[in-house]
């Protein structure tokens, strides 16, 4: 009898442990998670802050793909900050690194899809004669494959039609094509429920603005 | 109640763990500085924090004892160090460089590749063809780099005191037996395949891999492209010709197919601009291609290049050796390559590459003094088959071991006037080599090649060696050795083939430095020629020579903004006793200094890019027969200056990619004299000149993607 208790005991103890430990990764990652959705973060320094610490999160949990994808945006955000062309390749294989690590956790996944899509977007700027045409390709097929996986993931549509609205027009790019886009997106924003509170859900504002630019 | 407290102990265990403890300490580099952005962390845990700008950290944590603190950052080696907690710790962390890590030393000396894939190499694929003078021809654009000549005159790239039939061309590995379109006299012959066939393009200037034989100065190794990224139409218009292709990805996305084929008439151009000398046949070409790629596997890759085409040309000048008459040249060429390869990995590190090619070219000319002779008919036709098998071994993290053989069968077949001079020749070759990397800055190259050949029924034995040292950053010195042996050129085997190989043993050292936005490169070299082929009474194999100099190159894509440029500068020295030379003496195809700049200036606002090349080289030598013996070869030629100009818009046409391209070879016609030849009698010269000394091209490219899966979406 007082064997079974103890091991009653055991089990309640080591279940607390890892429901603290849960919890302790919902917290942590609705803390981190709420500091992107503010704008003010959105510096080169801030965000490698925030991605150390996903990274850490992302380390010490091992099964969960979404401190590693989160790492990976952070990254890739903040490629798009630097004004130094020199750093961008080593934030963006930094960001790819954390990105792998998410897809083989989660693979098939239409927000890591993005994600990739924006790491391929951001190495163009780099050299943009000799690299435009193939990260340009790399980055529209890897958000047609998103779209394949999930059809309502408004982040497609939205970055759909950023590539649309920055590249120039001689190649192929479109103001009035994007802006169909964004309108896309944006209906499918409204519609969109996320998995939870920490799982993927930026951009809405993103597309009101530069849709905004268009009008 | 002892299992009370076990009880107690075991609910409380995570209770337990709250009792925090601060961690603190500054984080600094090898030299001291401290280092911002670095993630700190116990291992395992969400504890930790990022370097403050002073390079110092501090955070709390729950973990206690026996634990492990880590460290990363961009650019460093991750750092791990045990850590005991029991009370407020501070713990400070030297971080380490990891640059020599990452950046491995490669070989370097006497090589310049153009490739998308090496973060370091000196050019992309893109510079060969936005190279302004070099009208898109690889050739034309390797002639800006250090260790070539501007030797305009004559088929080939002539490189380091060599000639043209001393650079070999290779694709996927095969020797292509005829990379020039065949020409008429006095013309350099454009390279026959287009630079955009390539991702990558290694051109070595001397002491290449012993995979490679048969060249004793220069290697131009073409690697084909993969698969496209996406399925299109190609169309061209020119001043020119016409162009048109298909290129198609598969369903699968695991192959691809795609034809071209392009229609060249220069007729028209040259009712509008005239030639110095008439065309009794306007230059006519007419070719196409097909290609055939398909993955086997997720390492395995097939790939086919299949190639005819057709020239017709024929020119009339006025006659050196009987005045008042002229001179009947004419040209009809036909052209096939193939070239299919394998390669896939076979596990264990191991890696097979095979191929096989058939190749066949047949030169009708047609000469005759008009009204004086009787027309003289020539027919030379050349075929070469071959087989290639490679297998590569990797030892260890960066280190490989490489091995393989080929085979060739070539027949060469020679008719003038009647008079026939055919052979076969059955060459066989095998080479071992390995890359050791001693440490990751220290590598080194060892391998060598055998030969044998049935027309010369005689094989020779080839060492190749390499040594490169990574110094700090971004530079290295490198160091090469090697024997090269080739047959003497088909004009001198057909007639006699009882010849020895000619030779010619490289010595190179090199230093360069590579960084994201400039170049540096400075060169020197030492060649020794044997055995090279003399005339006159008797053909043999006992000419001497040799070359040395030294080269530069410097390339910045950052000083000015939007503008990239480099500037190759070449000194030679060199001398040689071969074909009917009385004593070692500067060639009629080597110039002392040469050099070139390219300056390509983009400007975004209009997607324009600007291009100017100029090109310089001191005067060359010439033979005149009324000068005694001891003076031969002593006079020179004027300069030679070339100012190349091009000019591309990027646009868009409908859905079409639309490039319009302007381009302009010798812009302010100024005058270039390669040479002199002098009738038998002595008393007439001509001047050896560019038939057309500028030429002007205007062109426009339109590439239609037709990704269809994309069209469905954007109609979504």
């Amino acid at each position: 009898m007082k064997r079974i208790l103890f091991s009653i005991c055991l089990l309640v103890g080591l279940a607390s442990a890892s429901m603290a430990q849960s919890a302790q990764y919902e917290g942590a990652m609705t803390k981190q998670v709420a500091m992107l959705d503010d704008s003010t973060n959105f510096t080169p320094d801030r965000l490698l802050e925030i991605a150390n610490t996903f990274e850490r999160i992302g380390a010490a949990e091992k099964s969960q793909w979404l401190p590693f994808y989160y790492a990976g945006y952070c990254y890739v955000m903040s490629t798009f900050m630097q004004k130094d062309n020199d750093k961008v390749d080593d934030l963006a294989d930094k960001a790819a690194v954390n990105i792998e690590q998410a897809e083989a956790i989660s693979p098939k996944n239409d927000e890591i899809n993005c994600i990739k899509s924006l790491i391929a977007t951001s190495r163009i700027r780099v050299d943009p004669m000799n690299r435009g045409m193939k990260y340009g390709m790399e980055s529209a097929n890897l958000l047609v494959q998103a779209n394949q996986i999930n059809q309502e993931n408004p982040r497609v549509y939205m970055l759909q039609g950023q590539s649309l609205f920055y590249t120039p027009e001689q190649f192929g790019g479109s103001k009035t094509e994007a802006k169909k886009k964004f309108e896309v997106a944006l209906q499918k924003f409204s519609s969109f429920k996320p998995a939870s509170g920490i799982a993927p859900h930026w951009g809405e504002a993103y597309t009101k603005g530069l849709l905004a630019q268009i009008k | 109640m002892k299992h009370l407290n076990l009880i107690l102990l075991t609910m409380l265990l995570p209770v337990c763990m709250m009792g925090q403890q601060r961690i603190s300490g500054k984080i600094t580099d090898g030299k001291k500085r401290p280092l911002q952005g670095v993630n700190v962390s116990i291992k395992d845990s969400y504890d930790g924090a990022t370097s403050a700008a002073d390079g110092s950290y501090s955070f709390t944590t729950d973990a206690k004892g026996t634990q492990y603190i880590t460290a990363t950052l961009l650019g460093f080696t991750t750092q791990e160090q045990k850590i005991f907690i029991t009370g407020p710790q501070e713990i400070n962390i030297v971080m380490r460089n990891n640059v020599n890590d990452l950046k491995v030393v490669t070989i370097s000396a006497g090589s310049f590749e153009a490739s998308d894939e090496g973060k370091t190499t000196v050019l992309k694929p893109l510079d060969i063809v936005t190279t302004a003078g070099a009208g898109a021809d690889i050739v034309n654009a390797l002639k800006t780099l250090p260790g070539t000549q501007q030797t305009n005159d004559r088929e080939g790239l002539f490189v380091r005191g060599g000639t043209g039939y001393e650079t070999q061309t290779f694709i996927d590995g095969m020797m292509v037996r005829n990379p020039f379109f065949s020409g008429l006299p006095d013309q350099p012959g454009r390279g026959r395949f287009s630079p955009f066939l390539f991702k990558g393009t290694t051109f070595s200037s001397g002491g290449y891999s012993a995979q490679y034989g048969q060249g004793l100065s220069s290697a131009l190794i073409l690697e084909s492209t993969d698969l496209p990224q996406r399925s299109s139409y190609t169309l061209g218009a020119s001043v020119i010709g016409v162009s048109g292709g298909l290129e198609e990805l598969m369903k699968d996305k695991k192959g691809s197919y795609g034809v071209e084929a392009d229609y060249t008439n220069l007729g028209p151009y040259l009712g509008v601009v005239k030639p110095k000398y008439a065309f009794s046949k306007d230059p006519e070409i007419i070719g196409t291609s097909a290609n055939f790629r398909r993955k086997t596997s997720s390492t395995g890759m097939i790939k086919f290049y299949g190639y005819y085409n057709q020239t017709n040309m024929g020119t009339i000048r006025p006659s050196l050796e009987y005045p008042g008459f002229d001179e009947l040249f004419e040209l009809k060429n036909k052209n096939v390559y193939t070239n299919l390869t394998y390669k896939e990995s076979l596990g264990h590190d191991w890696k097979l590459n095979a191929g096989f090619s058939f190749s066949s070219n047949s030169d009708d000319l047609n000469l005759d003094t008009l009204k004086k002779s009787n027309p003289l008919h020539g027919k030379n036709v050349s075929q070469l088959t071959q087989t290639r098998l490679v297998l590569t071994k990797g030892l260890g993290q960066y280190s490989v071991l490489r091995f393989g053989g080929e085979y060739q069968y070539g027949v060469e077949k020679s008719n003038f006037g009647g008079w026939q001079a055919n052979y076969v020749d059955n060459y066989t070759a095998g080479f071992v080599e390995s890359d050791i990397y001693f440490t990751p800055r220290l590598l080194g190259r060892v391998g060598g090649r055998a030969e044998y050949t049935s027309i010369l029924a005689k094989a020779n034995f080839a060492p190749r060696a390499s040594l490169a040292y990574r110094l700090t950053g971004n530079s290295q010195l490198s160091l090469a050795y090697g024997d090269f042996y080739q047959k003497p050129e088909q004009q001198y085997l057909r007639f006699k083939n009882d010849l020895g190989f000619t030779k010619a043993t490289h010595y190179i050292a090199s230093y360069q430095l590579v960084a994201k936005n400039y170049t540096l490169r400075v060169e020197a070299f030492y060649k020794k020629y044997h055995d090279l082929v003399k005339t006159g009474i008797d053909t043999s194999t006992t000419g001497t020579g040799y070359a040395k100099g030294i080269e530069v190159f410097w390339r910045d894509k950052k000083t000015f903004k939007n503008t990239d440029y480099w500037i190759s500068y070449s000194y030679l020295d060199t001398r040689r006793n071969y074909l009917n030379y009385p004593f070692e003496v500067q060639p009629d195809f080597a110039a002392k200094h040469t050099v070139s700049v390219v300056y390509k200036y983009y400007i975004p606002a209009i997607t324009t890019n600007l291009g100017v090349t100029y090109s310089f080289s001191t005067g060359r030598p010439y033979y005149n027969p009324n000068l005694p013996e001891s003076k031969f070869m002593s006079e020179k030629t004027m300069t030679y200056n070339s100012v190349g100009l091009s000019a591309s818009y990027l646009t868009s046409i409908r859905k079409a990619f639309t490039i319009f391209v302007l381009s302009v070879s010798n812009a302010p016609n100024i005058k270039q004299v390669y040479g002199y030849r002098y009738s038998t009698d002595k008393l007439r010269r001509q001047e050896i000149v560019p038939n057309m000394p500028r030429f002007i091209y205007i062109g426009m490219f339109m590439n239609f993607g037709i990704d269809r899966r994309q069209d469905v979406i954007n109609n979504m």
